[in-house]
């Protein structure tokens, strides 16, 4: 893997992931290619390869995150850069610096690769935009999480052979949720069918407009699903005006097992984590044979090992 | 002594209904009849307004000087020189200043600083609630004998009815007009941007049109209530402009006013996060965009301002919902406005457009300017209504470069700026 395959950079010439919804069908298509090959790393004895040896990869997150930073750190390892770990606490950020002089700080410092975990939107266009390292979006606000995209798009492919034509419902709090937009791209790109499904004021009206089906009946929806995505329920601050319980949100539209029997036996669920066992979704449900859960876990490292190889690739010629 | 004759120039006065080409005299500051300048022994200063638009001083009643508190923004100086470049003889600053114009003696201490520093005439409001927090009122009586012309909480928004149904009645027996920012702090939650398909999209918290139509609906009952003048700055969406045309046909005593950035732009300019573009009441939908130039063209909008906001840029330069709304409007909004409504879209003709910078808000406010008439002060603005230009902010007189309108190609301009007789600033 440390040799560029020749059609890399006709294929791809971004330094930055910043999201799904700026890239071309290709371009998703080669991350998963690329990635396959980085998962069949993953199952050899020496799981390292020297396709990053001597960069820097700053892992700098703003938000607490132990999964999403937990992988990136492995990639990195895996692909022989250095990481360093900057949260949110430790950073100068709270002691009144701005996110522009603490990126100009770790870039003076040779970080050639910044993965940004951030609360708010467009905080990694911000960065990218001004700086010449390569910038990874690990989850900006409500915004993108492509990486979440990509290892679903990687898990649905590499279950089910194709995206093309099929049935993906996403269920649960779609309004506040990256990896639902970044799933919406993704699919949409790839030829999948989208259904959102939650409560009218989680799955609002608008989202139509991005091209995808709303139901607000779980039961109607779930016998022609080839994957069933449940996001991770909340019912903190913001959300109590959103609906009323975890209790109703759970009698209306949580994975119960009754629920999963009118699924198709092929149907895949997934969920990004962290679960809530009997919330969103019935705890042998969640651990029963349609679910790929740990699956995208490890999807996870292969894609993020792509991404990072791509990408760097690219900062530094 | 001191003689100035305006030649040749096309006079458009819509208070006295005037349109015509003549010359225009100025004698000791203020408008004079031709005759007296005949007897003048000492030199008269002769301006060639041939091809030019003779018009009073445009008036812009919404904009944010900074001072005291924030001069790294904007002073009254820069301020006003960016009002002067812009065409503006008079402007009305809001009390969102630190500290707050809620007493008496920072009104008297921003008069001060502005007649020392001041090249226009600019004129205080006063807070309707002290400290601007919508809980109690502001001493209202104490602000109209320091000189307020108006009260407003604009950049915040009196939430309690009760208490803005009494600042209403209360303002009523000065005779002070009512100016308020229209947002329901409920509704809008922490919304940085239209809510609509570009929220939807991008995740960024959503800033629903039905928190500004509440409010503008609440002012039209409590207008109507205490039968005082209410007046909606910044009007942005569609079902506001609704709600205002209905009161004005019933004879209530509301108005609504528009700034440049909500009829030039909607919410799609915001899908790179560029902060310039963050304004609160948000960039809005073409469906409101259209709607209000409907308002302006049927005369239900009649006051056009710019709610000039200046921030710094390393203020600017942060993630999108943590920026400051606001942008800086002064020397685009007279560009923009002659541009879209006039020349682009044929709204109003550039009479109507005078008469909403000028007569419109001095009536509103009550002040003696916005008009040429004998005897007049002498606030005039030359305006070349076919002069192309494009926007460079890094040649503006404010402090401040928070523009969304750098590059813009514009037709139209004021080209001279005059006020009491003295040209404060030329192209």
């Amino acid at each position: 893997m440390n040799v560029r395959s020749p059609d890399m950079n006709r294929r791809w010439n971004r330094k930055d992931l910043l999201g799904l919804r700026e890239l071309s069908a290709d371009e998703i298509n080669f991350i998963l290619e690329t990635a396959d090959a980085f998962k069949q790393v993953g199952t050899r004895e020496i799981k390292k390869v020297p396709a990053l040896r001597g960069k820097t990869l700053v892992n700098f997150f703003v938000e607490p995150s132990t999964r999403t930073r937990t992988s990136f750190e492995l990639a990195a390892s895996r692909l022989s850069a250095d990481v360093i770990n900057i949260s949110a606490s430790t950073s100068s950020l709270t002691k009144g610096e701005t996110l522009k002089d603490t990126a100009k700080v770790l870039e003076a410092n040779h970080a050639d690769i910044i993965v940004l975990r951030h609360s708010s939107a467009g905080a990694p266009q911000f960065l990218a935009q001004r700086l010449k390292s390569s910038v990874i979006n690990a989850g900006d606000g409500a915004h993108e999480h492509p990486t979440q995209g990509l290892l679903d798009l990687y898990t649905i492919r590499e279950k089910r052979e194709k995206i093309d034509n099929l049935n993906v419902v996403i269920v649960g709090d779609i309004l506040f949720s990256r990896v639902a937009r970044s799933n919406i791209f993704g699919l949409l790109k790839l030829g999948a069918r989208v259904t959102l499904v939650g409560p009218s004021t989680l799955a609002p009206r608008e989202f139509e407009k991005l091209g995808v089906s709303i139901s607000h009946k779980i039961d109607n929806v779930l016998p022609d699903a080839d994957v069933v995505n449940l996001l991770r329920i909340q019912h903190e601050r913001q959300r109590k005006e959103y609906f009323p319980s975890i209790g109703e949100y759970t009698q209306l539209f949580g994975l119960t097992k009754e629920r999963a029997k009118l699924l198709k036996p092929d149907c895949l669920i997934m969920h990004p984590g962290p679960i809530n066992r009997g919330v969103e979704i019935d705890s042998e449900v969640a651990d029963g044979l349609q679910s790929v859960i740990l699956d995208q876990v490890t999807n996870g490292l292969a894609v993020r090992m792509a991404v990072l190889y791509l990408c760097g690739g690219i900062a530094t010629p | 002594m001191s003689a100035t004759i305006i030649r040749n120039g096309r006079v458009i006065d819509p208070a006295n209904k005037r349109d015509e080409i003549v010359d225009l005299a100025i004698v000791d500051g203020r408008i004079a009849q031709r005759s007296e300048i005949s007897g003048q022994k000492s030199e008269v200063e002769e301006i060639d307004a041939k091809g030019l638009i003779v018009a009073p001083g445009l008036i812009d009643m919404h904009v944010h000087l900074r001072e005291p508190g924030s001069s790294h923004k904007e002073t009254i100086a820069s301020g006003a020189r960016a009002a002067a470049a812009g065409g503006f003889t008079t402007i009305v600053c809001m009390p969102n200043t630190s500290p707050p114009a809620d007493n008496p003696s920072t009104i008297a201490w921003i008069k001060d600083r502005a007649a020392e520093t001041g090249c226009v005439n600019v004129l205080p409001s006063g807070a309707i609630s002290k400290d601007l927090a919508g809980e109690e009122l502001a001493p209202i009586g104490s602000l109209e004998e320091a000189g307020v012309v108006a009260i407003t909480d604009d950049g915040h928004c009196v939430q309690n009815h009760e208490l803005m149904r009494r600042a209403v009645e209360y303002a009523r027996m000065f005779g002070l007009p009512v100016l308020d920012h229209c947002q329901d702090y409920n509704l809008v939650g922490n919304g940085v941007v239209h809510e609509g398909y570009w929220s939807t999209l991008l995740g960024l918290p959503g800033w629903p049109a039905a928190g500004e139509e509440a409010i503008v609906l609440r002012n039209i009952l409590l207008a109507e209530l205490c039968d005082h003048r209410i007046h909606c700055q910044h009007i942005s969406a569609a079902g506001s402009v609704r709600l205002l045309r209905e009161a004005r046909t019933r004879g209530v005593k509301i108005s609504g006013e528009v700034c440049p950035h909500h009829i030039a732009l909607t919410d799609e300019a915001i899908q790179n996060f560029d902060t310039n573009f963050k304004i609160n009441p948000p960039l809005r939908s073409q469906r409101d965009v259209d709607a209000l130039l409907e308002g302006i063209a049927d005369g239900t909008l009649s006051i056009l301002a710019s709610d000039h906001a200046p921030h710094a840029d390393f203020e600017k330069e942060v993630e999108f919902d943590v920026a400051p709304f606001g942008v800086v409007g002064l020397e685009t909004e007279l560009g923009i406005f002659i541009d879209l409504l006039v020349h682009k879209h044929g709204k109003i003709d550039i009479g109507r457009l005078i008469e909403m910078h000028t007569i419109e808000p001095a009536r509103l406010l009550r002040i003696e300017a916005g008009t040429l008439s004998s005897g007049a002060v002498a606030d005039v603005t030359l305006i070349d209504p076919n002069l192309e230009w494009a926007v460079k902010t890094d040649t503006f007189q404010s402090a401040s470069r928070n523009s969304p309108f750098d590059g813009w190609k514009l037709r139209g301009r004021a080209v001279q700026t005059i006020v009491s007789g003295k040209t404060v600033w030329k192209l």
